[in-house]
């Protein structure tokens, strides 16, 4: 299914703008702690039009998620709540709970981030819904189911009048998001919040719910509140945007205008430092320095001064106000924002993007790791006492690839791709269940001895996915880098010559040292793990999803960091990760994997250039693009359905019932796709690009 | 929190050089020399008031039954029988009791006791509780069922029942009771230690670990145990209280303290008969008991927030 985003004209074309559905005045949350009060939201003023999105951007920590909790009224009872939230003349913010849950559901639906926590378990999802309907109106039972399977199939459930019986477990988590905003549009709400609606689901489904979401609001003509991190989601489904920075809107103007011109340092910066799935690899990644800050006892300043380029010492004692510069729409809250809009300053700062450090300096080493037709099922079983086995999950199928020193191999796939499985089976270092592995010259079924296995773990490290997990909270950041070297046999002196060198590398103050992980933030931990994987100069570095828990004002230097190692030291990297733009930046090569299956393998760009399976056209078309212009006028790709279970691959093409090239083949090749495996063929062109597909 | 600082020009560091503010960025130049765990666990201890009061009075109890003998003429097992069940006084400080026995002299004793017995005894079966259940938890598979199974083999055997038939062998010997204590208390424990290990195990770090090369005992000690810090602490210190009664309960079976040796658990089984009559009976080994119990909660609480890195009372002084 192609299709071309239709989008409505905003309503500022006309000369009457309509009266707001939601006017936020001057929000302020704070939750008590030990260390003081940590002040959440500071002062957040914004305006809500009916039919209209707001987009609401931050990073972790940035406030979004407590406005948004403030304005549903479901802040902890702890936390303190002032301003003013006024909804069709009343005011939120006044209201007790019993008041509010008669506002809750009917005048404001509400959309979460996780589906599964979102619905009771124990009630069919039709009955949630004709709960949902009663609760505000009065309808009998039997009218009330009839609206709940009305609202099943007005957000994409097929077969409607049979799922409206199934419980929320039986749904996958895209048809599982689907009831949940037919749950919030229920009661035809004037006001819609979506806190991370689409975060937690693959983004293939992304591209539907979000779809999904846009239908919701026409049909109940709600104004949208969206919540996210994520640059490209707003970029294409928000009207105005407005970016959150310690606890304050920094900057709020309609989209174009801000992902055209940003003019608060900050938004600038953040646009810089993404990476897009378009824009060309050379394109480096600038990161803005530092860390976001913690909301206890913030400095009397500006709260971005400490991280920015163009920072002067008025923005280091007072923190400015949100204020529309002249000539320009939208309001920004800097001290500089006159001089950016006439274009006299920068506002990423004069910040000179690093020397692309990438394919020119490509120098091909041995293979560090060879996988060849690497099989790993997982048996499926029923029953407590007695374990039937009735099928066998095949996680892993054929799989294989080489990886030479120097070079940076990702494996990319949704979740549920065997991608994971893949990567541990690799660093198990046992001889598989089917194919071999060879890990340095040495092929892990010889391996007799645990000895041996531990003389080659030196070989190959692995970083994990998120750095506040992988650290033993009551380690101190010495000991958890000391430990890979004790584990090795290193003596004292050994050890404690090595840890301050490690530090150094990641680019971490040695007196980090002396440190516990919580004392860390996100960057520097992740910098932590790293340093820990390098401690005994492996060959071989396995990266799982090294960015996804960080934040995105981070991420980037993560990556340059990653980059600059590879560089130095000339290690190899084997990238496990869903999102295929941060893989653009810093890998040779890309595998990508689909039901345990790799689909399509070859050179990052010729992967981007000219992708030749429908799978991995469809994973590129639904990434969404941090600019409004081309995110509106390319064409996108929108898959049907989900990934199916591994349990029941279906016995030719494992795309197959997803696949829109399927669809449109004729007869013959059809019946290929259906009934034969496709063989894995190389490009015309002799590179080493190969593909899985009968109809390309 | 601070900037990393990128000794070299790379492309990360780069904007290391940003304004940043310098009161909050950690200090360059470092020696390269670290504390250290445990001199920062210490540190963090010595923070907690509170925690130090319990020491200074679990130090005061262990010197008062050290030396506290030398202070009265009687000895415990001395009876003056022409001063039977007498209130506290000049000769007597605490009174005697109805054999006559010197009711300080007997605190003395049976503090020291009591303290040897139930700080071992419950050091013991935190410690065996510790390391069976984790390491059960940890690796797993057959030795993890095998263990389970005899865990709930011996919950349900009748433990009295056992001692009362080999107690005409064993019985006499105090050291005999911390082993007999220990032997049928570990159980409980360690099924509890096991359920949270189980979660331990699937931790990313105790991953990181094993893809580390580190063995699994050391996994064990270092990752799992560590992190059940708080759960261990809580056993210990309640651990020392529930020894101190239920070694009275086993005296009843001919084993651990007997006559004429005394124990802070006999003196106040003893005493609980004649708490209205002769009150100062049951009075002073009640406070001794208590104030052994308050110090080990004190201990206990201090030493939980100086190893949990998460808890800011740990990091500011025990203020809360």
């Amino acid at each position: 299914m192609t299709l071309a985003p239709a989008r409505r004209t905003g309503p500022e074309a006309g000369p009457a703008r309509p009266a707001p559905v939601l006017s936020v005045r001057d929000l302020r949350v704070s939750f008590p702690s030990e260390a003081g009060p940590v002040e959440a939201v500071r002062g957040v003023d914004f305006d809500l039009l009916p039919g209209r999105t707001l987009g609401i951007v931050g990073e972790s920590g940035s406030g979004k998620s407590a406005t948004a909790l403030a304005v549903i009224g479901l802040l902890p009872p702890t936390a303190r709540l002032g301003g003013r939230i006024l909804l069709g003349g009343r005011d939120l913010a006044a209201m007790d709970d019993t008041e509010l849950s008669r506002v809750r559901g009917k005048d404001i639906g509400m959309v979460f981030q996780d589906p599964m926590s979102a619905l009771t378990p124990i009630f069919s999802v039709g009955r949630l819904l004709s709960q949902a309907l009663r609760v505000h109106r009065d309808l009998s039972r039997k009218d009330a189911w009839e609206q709940a399977v009305e609202l099943l199939d007005l957000v994409g459930i097929p077969d409607p009048r049979e799922r409206a019986k199934a419980f929320p477990h039986e749904f996958s988590g895209g048809m599982r998001q689907r009831v949940v905003i037919a749950l919030a549009i229920a009661n035809k709400p004037s006001v819609l919040v979506a806190d991370e609606p689409t975060t937690a689901l693959d983004v293939t489904v992304q591209a539907q719910i979000l779809d999904v979401l846009r239908l919701a609001q026409r049909e109940t003509g709600a104004g949208l509140v969206l919540i996210t991190h994520d640059l490209g989601v707003v970029a294409g489904y928000a009207d105005d945007v407005a970016v959150m920075y310690a606890g304050r809107i920094v900057e709020h103007a309609g989209v174009d205008e801000l992902f055209g011109r940003p003019t608060m340092p900050y938004t600038a910066r953040l646009l810089a430092g993404v990476p897009t799935v378009d824009s060309g690899v050379e394109r480096p990644l600038i990161p803005i320095g530092g860390e976001p800050p913690s909301l206890v006892g913030l400095p009397d300043g500006c709260a971005f001064a400490p991280r920015c380029a163009v920072a002067r010492d008025l923005c280091r004692t007072t923190e400015p106000d949100l204020a529309a510069p002249a000539g320009r729409p939208g309001r920004v809250a800097c001290h500089r924002a006159q001089e950016i809009a006439d274009g006299s300053l920068d506002p990423a700062g004069d910040a000179t993007p690093p020397p692309p450090a990438r394919a020119a300096e490509r120098t091909v080493g041995d293979v560090v790791l060879r996988v060849e037709d690497l099989v790993r099922t997982f048996p499926v079983t029923k029953g407590t006492l007695l374990k039937r086995r009735v099928g066998i999950l095949h996680a892993v199928n054929r799989v294989g690839f080489e990886l030479r020193a120097g070079e940076t191999l990702a494996l990319v796939g949704e979740s549920g791709s065997g991608k994971t499985t893949t990567l541990r089976e690799v660093l198990r270092l046992r001889a598989p269940e089917g194919g071999r592995i060879e890990v340095a010259g040495t092929d892990v079924a010889t391996l007799r001895s645990a000895a041996q296995v531990r003389g080659l773990r030196r070989e190959i490290q692995i970083v994990l996915q998120d750095p506040t997990d992988a650290l033993d909270p009551r380690l101190t950041v010495f000991d958890l880098l000391a430990e890979p070297l004790q584990a090795a046999g290193a003596d004292r002196t050994a050890v404690r010559s090595r840890v301050p060198r490690l530090l150094d590398l990641v680019g971490l103050d040695r007196a980090v040292g002396d440190r516990f992980p919580a004392a860390l933030s996100g960057g520097q931990r992740q910098r932590v793990g790293i340093a820990r994987a390098l401690a005994r100069e492996p060959k071989l570095l396995v990266l799982d999803e090294p960015l996804s828990a960080l934040d995105v004002s981070v991420q980037a230097g993560i990556v340059n960091l990653l980059v600059r190692l590879k560089r130095e030291l000339g290690l190899a990297y084997l990238v496990v990760a869903h999102d295929l733009a941060v893989v653009r930046h810093f890998s040779d090569r890309i595998a990508v994997m689909y039901l345990g299956h790799i689909v399509e393998s070859g050179a990052t760009e010729e992967i981007f250039a000219r992708p030749r399976h429908p799978y991995t056209k469809a994973l590129l078309s639904a990434i969404p693009l941090p600019d409004p212009e081309r995110e509106r006028r390319r064409e996108r790709i929108v898959l049907k359905g989900e990934q199916p279970s591994a349990a029941r691959l279906p016995a030719g093409c494992v795309f197959v019932d997803r696949c829109p090239l399927h669809r449109e083949a004729d007869e013959s090749v059809r019946t290929r796709c259906r009934t034969e495996r496709p063989p894995t063929v190389g490009a015309s062109d002799g590179s080493d690009h190969q593909y899985a597909c009968h109809a390309v | 929190m601070g900037i990393p600082v990128s000794p070299d020009t790379t492309p990360d560091g780069l904007l290391a050089t940003a304004p940043g503010p310098a009161a909050q960025r950690p200090p360059s130049g470092h020696d390269g020399r670290y504390l250290g765990r445990r001199r920062l666990y210490v540190r963090r201890f010595r923070r907690n008031r509170t925690a130090v009061a319990g020491v200074v009075i679990l130090l005061l109890l262990v010197l008062f039954s050290a030396f506290g003998g030398l202070f009265t003429p009687y000895h415990f097992s001395d009876a003056d029988f022409s001063a039977l069940t007498q209130a506290p006084g000049a000769e007597h400080w605490f009174g005697t009791n109805q054999g006559g026995n010197d009711v300080y002299a007997s605190a003395v004793h049976g503090l020291q006791r009591s303290l040897v017995i139930a700080v071992t005894v419950s050091v013991l079966t935190v410690a065996v509780s510790a390391v069976v259940g984790a390491g059960a938890a940890y690796l797993g598979g057959r030795v993890e069922k095998a263990t389970l199974a005899l865990i709930h083999f011996l919950l349900i055997v009748p433990s009295f029942l056992v001692l009362a038939l080999v107690s005409h062998r064993l019985a006499g010997d105090w050291r005999v009771l911390i082993l007999v204590l220990t032997v049928f208390g570990w159980m409980s424990t360690t099924r509890v230690v096991w359920s949270v290990s189980t979660s331990l195990r699937e931790r990313d770090y105790v991953l990181a670990a094993e893809f580390m090369g580190v063995r699994p005992l050391r996994v064990v000690l270092r990752h799992i145990i560590p992190n059940l810090g708080s759960l261990l602490i809580v056993n210990l210190t309640l651990g020392v209280v529930s020894t101190v009664l239920s070694e009275t309960a086993l005296s009843f079976l001919g084993f651990g303290v007997q006559t004429p040796d005394v124990s802070l658990g006999t003196m106040l089984a003893d005493g609980a008969g004649t708490i209205t009559s002769a009150p100062w009976l049951f009075a002073f080994p009640a406070g001794l008991t208590v104030l052994l119990t308050v110090s080990m909660t004190f201990v206990g609480d201090g030493l939980r927030d100086a190893l949990d890195p998460t808890s800011t009372t740990g990091a500011a002084g025990g203020r809360r």
